[in-house]
């Protein structure tokens, strides 16, 4: 499981998605021109802080994010453009081949309707099963993503599970239509630290077993370095630095990544200050011309602010979008 | 910037107790059905020195915002006692509580939800000096502008409100105005946790910078055991109302004695990614507080669960220097060097009475 798989062909492909909300004339971008590929059977990262934009990619690639906002961009699953396809179309893909879970599974489940009806109902939409075989594959799937005696489960509101069980049911809905590719946003985020490790560990099993792809949405770093193959880092709604975890952990290429892991205190070094990123982050309303990380850098050089630096490839499969990443490197 | 904490304790907490009557509703009063009591905290003892961090850590439910509210008496506790500096701090009656709840300061883990949105930031930190009377007249501004350099906000941000600043400012505002009013002892209950990683640091170097400078004692209150690490001398694991392990803290975190405290270590997400695992750190979820297990509290967790932890409930007990853990398993060891099964009944009796 260690080790991005060396499958030349991505199944999901996203070139230079942009979300923008407001007028055409006082235009507020939250998404800016992301671009990433997720490969067969590979747990990509989104790793970002608040703000930075990786919830809002996750729902524009399944085109969850409605009007006022504007998407634009190319979202290629399979070589079909997620952006250009019907209604219908969409709703085929969505929740069928690519599946979505969200942070607070009591706001995403339907509170009035029993788990195993939610669980059903997705069946129906996307599965050939008759009637007995749904009832008998929805209790499968509710056993699979572990929850206990899952056959009286099923007749179960949301309200009356707890909160690590009600994302595990959540996880179940997911899977019910064999999806090929995991959508997560902060899947774990609202969960204690005990049932946060079952979760995970719960993801990466079915990914093994149902040989899925994963998107993974989370601020934690602790959690991209236990779960992904690669790593996406986004800041003011770019994607700066991109590579396999390992390496980026090792040598991050860009002065943000390199803010961000010495940020998180590890062990030694006990009540020393941490070396944290100096500032805020820009508000969305701020029209920067250069390099968005710029006012906070500690590498920052005068050509940052002639324009956005572009994310270009410095080793393989490693890309970075900061002038200063050979500096970076050395540090 | 390591001023260790001097030996003497100036808080020192014994077995606080405190439940919650759960509202029921009309259909349950009907029907007859008993009152419910959650039983938040369940006999903590600990003590805290002067000028000490004391990090308490444990999920959701544990207790530990329970307790951070019973210290300043936000709760009456149902039983125990707290002293503070020779004081007996639940007894306390009017002059004397307000001078303890000066001393003792409390900063809550959303800033906007404890400041007054509709006063200033001058007017939140006057208010404060003023009702305990620190200062008077022209000094009331300039100890404003002093408070906003210490926590390191520009001097133009007293005349705004708290809506126009980010969460890390909101979060250094709520500090300040803790600090307005010149506590020896500052509890932070989840200070930084609704905060950004980079934002967080900024804050954590702040608390400690603070620390020293004005010799506090701090109770370090969080969930996330990396930042409890970071900032504390000693750490106490809470486990469903009670303090199951408290060590210094490289000992806590090196050789934990606790089964929960293993757990909590292993479930932690390490941020290096050449190691990993694919084994459940613990199994099973936190009971309800409402039916509370007998015996142990952690037994039905537990991977190395015996008899006796279902039916008799441990205490801390020394486990090493300065180091306590509430655990049968090592009780065990112990005492079949030592004395016989009868022996250590009655020693723990006698030691739960006491």
């Amino acid at each position: 499981m260690n080790g991005a798989p060396q499958m030349p062909e991505p199944l999901l492909s996203v070139r230079g998605l942009r979300v923008a909300f407001g007028t055409p004339r006082h235009e507020l971008v939250a998404v800016d021109g992301v671009d990433f590929d997720v490969r067969r059977g590979e747990v990509l990262g989104l790793a970002g802080e608040s703000g930075s934009g990786k919830s809002l990619t996750l729902r524009a690639i399944l085109r969850l994010v409605k009007p006022p906002a504007r998407i634009s961009g190319q979202v290629l699953w399979r070589g079909r453009d997620v952006q250009r396809m019907t209604e219908p179309e969409v709703r085929g893909v969505r929740g069928g081949e690519i599946a979505i879970i969200f942070q607070e599974p009591m706001s995403a489940l339907n509170p009035v309707l029993t788990v195993g009806a939610q669980i059903l109902e997705n069946l129906e939409e996307h599965t050939d099963l008759d009637a007995a075989a749904r009832q008998a594959r929805a209790i499968e799937l509710l056993d699979l993503v572990g929850i206990p005696a899952a056959g009286s489960r099923i007749d179960d509101y949301p309200h009356q599970f707890s909160g690590g069980m009600r994302q595990r049911a959540m996880i179940a809905i997911a899977l019910a239509s064999n999806p090929k590719l995991l959508l997560a946003d902060e899947p774990t985020t609202a969960l204690d630290v005990t049932i946060q490790d079952q979760i995970l560990k719960l993801i990466l099993r079915l990914r093994r077993d149902l040989n899925m792809s994963m998107v993974l949405v989370t601020h934690d770093l602790g959690v991209i370095a236990q779960t992904c193959d690669r790593l996406a880092v986004m800041y003011a709604g770019r994607v700066v630095e991109a590579g396999p975890v390992a390496d980026i952990f090792a040598q991050p290429r860009h002065a943000y990544t390199l803010g961000l892991l010495n940020s998180v205190p590890r062990g030694g070094a006990l009540r020393q200050p941490l070396s944290s990123i100096a500032g805020q982050p820009p508000l969305l309303s701020d029209r920067l011309t250069g390099c968005a990380f710029a006012p906070r850098c500690p590498f920052v050089v005068p050509e940052c602010g002639a324009g956005k630096p572009p994310l270009t490839s410095i080793a393989p499969m490693h890309d970075t979008a900061c002038l200063q990443h050979r500096k970076v490197g050395q540090r | 910037m390591s001023a260790g904490p001097q030996s003497a304790a100036i808080m020192q907490v014994d077995d606080l107790h405190m439940a919650f009557k759960r509202p029921r509703s009309t259909f349950d009063r009907l029907t007859g059905k008993p009152m419910r009591i959650v039983h938040a905290l369940n006999g903590v003892s600990f003590q805290v020195a002067r000028g000490e961090t004391l990090g308490i850590v444990g999920e959701s439910g544990c207790g530990k915002s329970t307790l951070a509210r019973c210290l300043v008496r936000l709760y009456e506790p149902l039983a125990g006692r707290i002293r503070y500096d020779g004081l007996d701090v639940l007894k306390l009656q009017g002059k004397a509580r307000r001078e303890y709840n000066r001393r003792v300061q409390m900063v809550f883990q959303d800033p906007y939800g404890s400041l007054n949105p509709r006063m200033t930031v001058r007017q939140t930190l006057a208010e404060a000096i003023s009702f305990h009377r620190l200062r008077e007249g022209t000094a009331v501004a300039a100890r404003v502008s002093e408070l906003l350099g210490l926590v390191r906000l520009p001097n133009d941000a007293a005349d705004r409100y708290p809506h126009e600043f980010s969460g890390g400012q909101r979060q250094r505002i709520g500090i300040a105005r803790a600090l307005a009013v010149e506590p020896d002892c500052l509890i932070a209950d989840e200070l930084v946790s609704a905060l950004d990683v980079s934002v967080q640091a900024q804050i954590i170097n702040l608390l400690l910078e603070l620390q020293q400078k004005l010799h506090l004692t701090v109770l370090f209150i969080a969930h996330d055991l990396r930042l409890i690490r970071h900032i504390s001398h000693r750490v106490a694991v809470m486990y469903l109302g009670s303090i199951v392990e408290l060590a210094e803290t490289e000992t806590l975190f090196n050789s934990p004695a606790h089964p929960y405290t293993e757990a909590l270590l292993k479930a932690a997400p390490e941020l290096d990614p050449a190691r990993r695992s694919v084994i459940d750190a613990v199994r099973g979820e936190l009971p309800s507080p409402l039916a509370l297990p007998v015996g142990c509290p952690f037994h039905p967790r537990c991977p190395y669960a015996m008899d006796r932890c279902r039916g008799e409930r441990p205490v801390l007990r020394p486990r090493g220097e300065k180091h306590e853990a509430a655990c049968h398993l090592h009780d065990g060891a112990l005492a079949s060097a030592a004395r016989t099964g009868e022996e250590l009944a009655a020693l723990a009796r006698q030691r739960s009475s006491a």
